[in-house]
């Protein structure tokens, strides 16, 4: 498969030479699976028939996904579709069953020693409860200095360097000795940040992360993340449920439904010209101010359980277009436009056509 | 015609380090029949202690201080706790956010539903078996008379609050207060519920209180709106005229701090800091230390300007239409 080109004009991404640059990272058919592993008694009884084999949840199927320096991408789906797997597998976090982790060109996997400690630092995670996320019993001095200075990053006064970030996310340092319990969830979300900026990461996973805050706190928060960008040159995995943050803040967009990526598309090219129909009911469904009362229209039934996903297309059981060879076969993500892929054997219809 | 529902200056109060801390202040609303209202607001904004006054579920030491509530021109406010009850789930229901915390986790779907029925209704047990089932064919859940006889925990998210929707619609009664029913799903999930609620209440012609921090889904739901901020409503009237023309501005920050298609790629507007708590509300406008417009006036109260149907408490509106 021969890289996108993205020379179209809604890319916003700075203004690099994208196509010939590594990609920041880059996943490769990553699978991921969650399940108890039988032990030997087990394997025989379930190779005798005698028993079932564990459930196995397919959180991730043969996902493919490029990250390119400096661009954000959001992604997007219904809870239990595998976007937070996702983003953990990205950040580093978790490992994947299957498939390749390249971070700027290298397997992650074959990474050792110092460069995998480098690897690790430079991919850091906002998570989606700050107050989770933070240690209850410690400062926000101790909890922003805790890692730079583990990994040596302090040079010099470490209350100055942690001021530095503070200030950064929008912190006032001189509250830096309370405790998380003591600020709000817009003031934990920005201790957060500060944090995960500490290590001096190149690339940030945002999982949720202004989901849990109110309308006005959440501006200011994605306000933040668009300074910081452009400050610290920093790349993002935006993923989130929210179709309005996503437009706002993505360069390009990948829709997942159920562990595959079923669409990826520059930002404005897929609200404009959605082509999975996935993509396209949920875009129908994004909640905008407009006054005036209409009748919201639904699409059917839930997400289909992970346990035993769907055989060929996983939307299929939801799908209208649905046709025979939805049921058995899995489409494959093509190129239907520059830069813009879909998963859906519509297009092959339409181009033999 | 008089309305269904007549909220006049109603205070709640929870106590707090030496006086009464307003949660509600001096709210003044009216609902006609059929009619959808949209209480909106953020956190700490009082929206929802609002629906749980109507109700009469605030608990101690919180408690309605003053103020009128007149639901078909009786108030409910001087009403004894057995007369109440008595309305609460048969005339006045209300919907939750999370609809784990509505349903008992140790009883089925099938005994929750006839109990409701039961308690205010004189009806054989087969009769009301027959009800809970044809309310859960009507939310859109699949195969009705096997889930009676389900777990909570049996059932997705989205399901959940359809039987906790299901459970309201029992009576049929004349007023839903529906508290952020679907800030926990999904988007498509949200739209599924939406449309069944908007369907059901509309051929019912049940009134509804739609509590939410979703100006969009507000936008395309409600009838009229009223904007919340430190326990007053600073905002209210047609959904047109506020959202097309915001007179105060907290209600112009909060439209413009929605992303959408229009900000892509550009910084949003924000409203300045955060929401004082309910100690250190500022005196005079609530939101004087966050307003761009705010002058010495505002540190005096300011009143209702406007009718009962549409005013705003601002000291400086603006004028024009939002851009």
């Amino acid at each position: 498969m021969t890289m996108p080109d993205i020379h179209t004009p809604a890319a916003t991404a700075p203004s690099r030479d994208s196509s010939t640059e590594t990609p920041l990272l880059e996943l490769r058919d990553v699978s991921r699976r969650f399940g108890s592993r039988p032990d030997l008694a087990a394997r025989i009884s379930i190779a005798l028939g005698a028993a079932k084999p564990p459930p196995v949840v397919h959180a991730l199927d043969g996902v493919d996904l490029t990250i390119r320096r400096g661009e954000v991408l959001g992604l997007v789906g219904e809870s239990g579709c595998g976007k937070s797997t996702l983003g953990r597998i990205a950040a580093g976090i978790l490992p994947p069953s299957e498939g390749q982790v390249l971070w700027k060109g290298e397997d992650r996997k074959t990474l050792r020693g110092k460069r995998r400690l480098q690897a690790d630092l430079e991919a850091q995670m906002i998570f989606q409860n700050p107050m989770a996320a933070l240690n209850p019993r410690m400062t926000i001095e101790t909890l922003v200095s805790e890692a730079p200075q583990i990994h040596g990053m302090i040079n010099g006064d470490r209350a100055a360097y942690v001021d530095d970030y503070l200030v950064k996310a929008g912190f006032d340092p001189a509250m830096k000795r309370r405790l998380p319990h003591q600020f709000s969830g817009g003031q934990r979300a920005r201790v957060n940040i500060a944090r995960a900026l500490a290590v001096q990461p190149e690339f940030l996973v945002c999982d949720e992360s202004v989901a849990a805050l109110d309308v006005s706190i959440q501006a200011q928060i994605l306000n933040l993340f668009m300074d910081l960008r452009e400050d610290l040159d920093l790349t993002y995995l935006f993923v989130s449920h929210d179709l309005g943050v996503v437009e706002h803040i993505s360069d390009r967009v990948a829709i997942m439904y159920l562990g595959r990526v079923v669409e990826e598309a520059p930002v404005a090219e897929v609200f404009a010209r959605p082509n999975h129909p996935y993509t396209q009911q949920l875009l129908a469904e994004v909640p905008r101010i407009r006054p005036g009362k209409r009748h919201f229209n639904a699409m059917k039934g839930e997400l289909p359980s992970p346990l035993d996903p769907p055989k060929g297309c996983h939307f299929h059981p939801r799908c209208p277009f649905v046709h025979e060879r939805c049921r058995v076969e899995a489409p494959v993500r093509r190129e239907i436009a520059p830069g813009h892929s879909s998963a859906c054997h519509l297009n092959d219809v339409s181009a033999a056509a | 015609m008089t309305p269904l529902l007549d909220v006049r200056d109603l205070v709640t109060t929870f106590p707090g380090r030496g006086r009464a801390l307003r949660a509600v202040d001096e709210v003044s609303f009216q609902l006609g029949r059929g009619e959808v209202l949209g209480l909106v607001g953020e956190s700490g904004s009082g929206k929802s202690v609002t629906g749980f006054s109507i109700m009469g579920l605030v608990d101690a030491p919180g408690r309605v201080a003053s103020g009128q509530i007149l639901f078909d021109g009786e108030d409910l406010a001087q009403l004894d706790a057995e007369t109440r009850r008595s309305l609460r789930g048969r005339r006045i229901a209300m919907v939750f956010q999370d609809p784990m915390m509505t349903l008992n986790p140790v009883l089925r779907i099938g005994t929750q539903m006839t109990e409701t029925l039961h308690a205010h209704e004189k009806l054989s047990a087969a009769e009301a078996r027959a009800r809970a089932r044809d309310a859960l064919g009507l939310v859109g859940i699949p195969s009705p008379q096997e889930r009676l006889d389900a777990y909570p925990h049996e059932f997705s998210g989205g399901m959940r609050q359809r039987v906790a929707i299901a459970i309201a619609l029992l009576h049929r009664p004349d007023l839903i207060i529906a508290d952020e029913p679907t800030t926990a799903l999904d988007v498509t999930i949200q739209a599924q519920i939406i449309s069944e609620f908007q369907k059901l209440t509309e051929e019912q012609g049940t009134s509804v209180i739609w509590i939410t921090h979703d100006l969009a889904i507000v936008s395309g739901l409600a009838d009229r709106i009223a904007v919340m901020y430190g326990g007053r409503i600073v905002e209210a009237g047609t959904i047109t005229e506020v959202l097309t023309a915001p007179r105060h501005p907290y209600t112009r920050g909060l439209i413009r701090s929605v992303p959408s298609e229009n900000t892509r790629g550009t910084r949003l507007a924000q409203i300045p800091g955060v929401t004082p708590g309910l100690g250190r509300m500022p005196e005079g406008c609530a939101f004087r230390t966050r307003c761009p417009r705010a002058t010495e006036v505002c540190s005096e109260r300011p009143g209702r300007f406007g009718d009962a149907m549409a005013y705003h408490r601002c000291f400086h509106p603006h004028e024009e239409a939002l851009a």
